[in-house]
């Protein structure tokens, strides 16, 4: 038998869509072997890990609620990354986001105005611009490289959320726990269903993977930002500013994370922690790639991001699993995608004939 | 001479030589025979197979099936350094040098057996002077006009005593003067016994120099040949199946205000090995056609960049597009104000790869209002797109494919289409017909007299005369970083435009920086 990898004379778009599903489904299998070696039965394990979690109401609340962050964010990631802008900074700029709304929230914890929601949220996006906007200028300017600068401010900004929740944003009368005051009515996000926890802002990410949607692939600046992205000589002979690219890309990432930090505060959070989130800002990036970076993609994929965060936390309550087990989950599924997106370009012939060359 | 050929076995022998790539044959049961001495040309279109068969030879690429027989003896080339051991040496097309190394240390790299760098440039010196292509050992190659850095690679041939040297297309970067001379190199080697396999789409040199001559078209051989005694047109039936086409010129029309002027204009490159413009002045005016002539890597990439706006120059007076200073404006808002741009480089600059057609109809015609509200109108870029590939005979599935799935020739009609279609006051094409088929070649080059003939102002840089002394009205030369004086198409010869080319006008290089120039002298100096 004789196996021959050659390249495809044009890439192809069964494969573009097909490898996402591909990878899914080895990471199922990798994770069945996987369960048995830690001497687990494969197909209870199975059922608590995928089953289990959403087998009843609540569960497919709480589903949507994980998914809600991931899909917002990575919606405003593909942004970016079309345009080939590699903004890793998601995590911090969705904690710089929870900052800002968190303190609308606390100052205006008595007040039980219309306005304090609506005005959280502008905050919490004006916290991811502030957050995005250091990367972009620094690119713009010094041509300093996007992915380091993201990546390393992720760091400062969940420190600096820590720092302020033992500090000045700490409940007074908290017993010294490192957490704000309980936010006030006004500031949480009615429940849409009655017995589960999912919350309005979850059809407010429905809305915002909408309008990503017509930007992405309706407007002239979404046209822009894919040219850039394909062929950056092509952006500057066609006279498209790359610099409006660079911070539009990096300001959607950072606009998109500060209302899911925002989103996570008033949903299912309710007060101000020194951690507000379980690395949606990373896992958004995932979801992103895997959901082809299309918003109709990302809605899928963050689906099925949000179940391996469930499985997780049931794996760890039913079958005494690692919590690492998520983020092992998470690494499969990237891992066979890249894998996998290579049978974009390339494909494999079996028997194919070889021929002697004499 | 003929007599001595057919006494000895054939130094090469090619049978049913085949490569098929995933989506296309590139050759077919190919067969070619070259005897010892024999200047033997492959004729062929850009696409028709020739590079391949050549680097077959050489041991780039792997046949599929097929012999080769080398003397007498089948052979199996594994590598190109296999190739060089049983004497073949190539001169490619695009060169493989390392610019910030001397001549002696990129000659160094390709050969094994010289025992110090000191005796390697002293036979460099030697062996350059006996064929009549100097070279000095201790320069940089960056310094190096592009006719001298062929001449490194070809004495890197010379130097391992080749008994086939394959050329392929090595007369783009010569003045016509150069070509001569290299010519006089060639005979002379095949003198020597030594056999060259001559590559090239230009007829008239194939007649003047080959022996020998193997058509292909498609991959297959569709005919042999003596060039001696055939005509352009009967090699050209064998070469694309049909008589040369010639362009439709109409007379001159009246003289029309000036379109692009540009004055004064000196840019440092932003290259560390380009060249700088300096003190560039012309105009074009409505209705006329002005070509500029040069060898590549004289400075026409920084002024392409300069005029189409990709690089924004410090005085904005230095370039006026429609009677507006420009030199400040960005490539959309110089459009704006009526440029159209073809740049020589087709996909990935003058169009998006992985888009579909009429994805890449917006990427400068959505000023013909397909942006409606900050939204894209697709049922006008689809309508756009229809019609330039209608009127552009653009070969495609439909307005949806992929542009990278097109031929180069395919391509390069769709974007002038693009361009021409939003009926530009100023069309700036770079290369036009550049790697392009003849029937594609002579198509776009009639779009662009209909152009200038409806009133437009159309400016040329290429490097291929024939093509400028078709189309042009005024010529000017551009030789390193100065342009020349226009001069009129029909007073001036392709000899004074060659001169000229070496950087021998009136203002040009070699008069105002003699020192610098010598490169250029050294290959003038054939002309006498």
């Amino acid at each position: 038998m004789f196996v021959k990898i050659e390249p495809r004379p044009e890439p192809s778009k069964t494969m573009r869509y097909l490898s996402p599903l591909i990878a899914a489904f080895l990471m199922l299998v990798s994770g069945v072997i996987l369960f048995t070696f830690l001497g687990k039965n494969p197909i209870a394990a199975f059922h608590a890990f995928f089953i289990e979690p959403v087998n009843d109401l609540y569960g497919i609340g709480e589903l949507f609620i994980k998914a809600a962050p991931l899909m917002l964010i990575g919606t405003g990631l593909s942004i970016g990354f079309r345009a080939g802008i590699w903004n890793i900074g998601a995590e911090g700029q969705l904690a710089i986001g929870a900052l800002f709304g968190g303190y609308i929230a606390i100052i205006f914890h008595n007040s039980t105005g219309f306005f304090v929601l609506p005005l959280m949220v502008l905050a919490g996006a004006l916290g991811g611009c502030v957050w995005a906007s250091i990367p972009a200028f620094l690119k713009t300017v010094f041509n300093a490289n996007e992915t380091l600068v993201t990546l390393m401010l992720n760091y400062v900004a969940i420190l600096l959320l820590a720092l302020l929740v033992h500090g000045p944003l700490k409940d007074p009368d908290g017993y010294g726990f490192p957490q704000s005051i309980l936010f006030g009515d006004s500031a949480m996000l009615p429940i849409l269903m009655e017995g589960t926890r999912l919350h309005l802002g979850v059809l407010l990410v429905l809305a915002g993977v909408v309008i990503g949607w017509i930007f992405l692939m309706k407007s002239f600046a979404g046209y822009q930002i894919q040219v850039a992205g394909l062929a950056q000589k092509a952006a500057s002979y066609a006279g498209f500013q790359y610099k409006k690219l660079i911070w539009t890309g990096l300001l959607a990432g950072g606009v998109t994370a500060g209302i899911a930090g925002v989103f996570e505060i008033a949903g299912p959070i309710g007060q101000l922690l020194p951690s507000v989130s379980p690395g949606y800002g990373y896992a958004a990036i995932i979801v992103a790639f895997v959901g082809r970076l299309h918003p109709g993609g990302i809605i899928l994929s963050s689906l099925l991001m949000a179940l391996l965060y469930l499985g997780g936390e049931s794996g760890q309550m039913n079958l005494d699993l690692p919590s690492a087990v998520t983020g092992v989950f998470q690494g499969l599924l990237l891992f066979y995608l890249l894998a996998t997106d290579f049978l974009i370009y390339y494909r494999l012939r079996i028997n194919a004939r070889h021929r002697e060359v004499i | 001479m003929s007599e001595k050929i057919m006494s000895k076995p054939p130094r090469l022998q090619l049978k049913g030589m085949t490569k098929i790539y995933p989506s296309v044959i590139a050759n077919d049961s190919i067969d070619m025979t070259i005897a010892p001495g024999e200047i033997h040309a492959v004729l062929g279109e850009n696409g028709a197979g020739k590079s391949t068969l050549m680097k077959a030879i050489y041991g780039v690429v792997k046949p599929d099936n097929g012999q080769i027989v080398w003397d007498g003896e089948v052979v199996r080339i594994q590598s190109p350094a296999h190739a060089r051991k049983l004497g073949i040496g190539m001169v490619f097309q695009h060169f493989s040098l390392f610019e910030t190394l001397t001549v002696t240390e990129n000659i160094a790299l390709a050969i094994d057996d010289y025992k110090s760098m000191e005796t390697l440039a002293a036979r460099i010196k030697e062996v350059s002077e006996e064929y009549g292509l100097p070279l000095d050992p201790g320069r940089q190659v960056h310094s190096l006009s592009v006719g001298l850095r062929q001449r490194v690679e070809i004495i890197r041939c010379l130097l391992q005593k080749p008994t086939l040297l394959i050329m392929d297309e090595p007369t783009s970067v010569l003045t016509p003067q150069a070509v001569r001379k290299m010519f006089e190199t060639l005979r002379r080697l095949a003198a020597e016994g030594c056999s060259i396999l001559y590559i090239s789409h230009k007829l008239d040199e194939i007649m003047e120099l080959c022996h020998s001559a193997t058509i292909i078209r498609a991959g297959r051989v569709t005919g042999i040949a003596v060039p001696a005694e055939e005509t352009a047109g009967s090699l050209a039936k064998m070469m694309i199946g049909r008589e040369l086409p010639v362009c439709a010129r109409e007379k001159e029309s009246i003289d029309g205000e000036k379109r692009l002027v540009v004055k004064n204009l000196s840019k440092v490159s932003s290259n560390q090995f380009g060249t700088e413009l300096k003190e560039v002045s012309f105009s074009v005016r409505g209705g006329e056609i002005l070509g500029i002539a040069g060898i590549s890597g004289n400075g026409q990439q920084e002024l392409l960049v300069a005029l189409s706006g990709e690089h924004i120059v410090a005085d904005k007076e230095s370039i006026q597009i429609c009677g507006e200073a420009a030199g400040n404006l960005n490539p959309d808002e110089r459009r704006n104000r009526g440029l159209g741009f073809v740049p020589e480089e087709r996909l990935g600059r003058g169009a998006v790869p992985g888009m579909s057609l009429t994805g890449n109809a917006i990427l400068t015609a959505h000023r013909q209002g397909m942006v409606k509200r900050g939204l894209l109108d697709f049922g006008k870029a689809a309508d756009f797109a229809k019609q330039c590939i209608r009127d552009f005979t653009v070969k495609c599935g439909s307005k949806d494919d992929p542009v990278n799935s097109l031929s180069g020739g395919n391509i390069q009609k769709y974007i002038v289409g693009r361009e021409i279609q939003q009926n530009p006051k100023l069309l700036i094409v770079s290369q036009p017909t550049w790697g392009v088929d003849v029937g594609a070649a002579n198509m776009i080059r009639q779009a662009m007299i209909d152009l200038r003939s409806n009133g437009s102002a159309v400016l040329v840089v290429s490097e291929e005369l024939d093509e400028l002394f078709e189309i042009c009205d005024r010529l000017v030369v551009i030789a390193g970083g100065r342009v020349s004086p226009s001069v009129n198409v029909h007073e001036t010869s392709k000899e004074e435009i060659g001169i000229w080319m070496s950087g021998m006008f009136p203002g040009g290089p070699a008069e105002v920086e003699p020192e610098g120039m010598e490169a250029a002298q050294n290959e003038a100096s054939h002309v006498c």
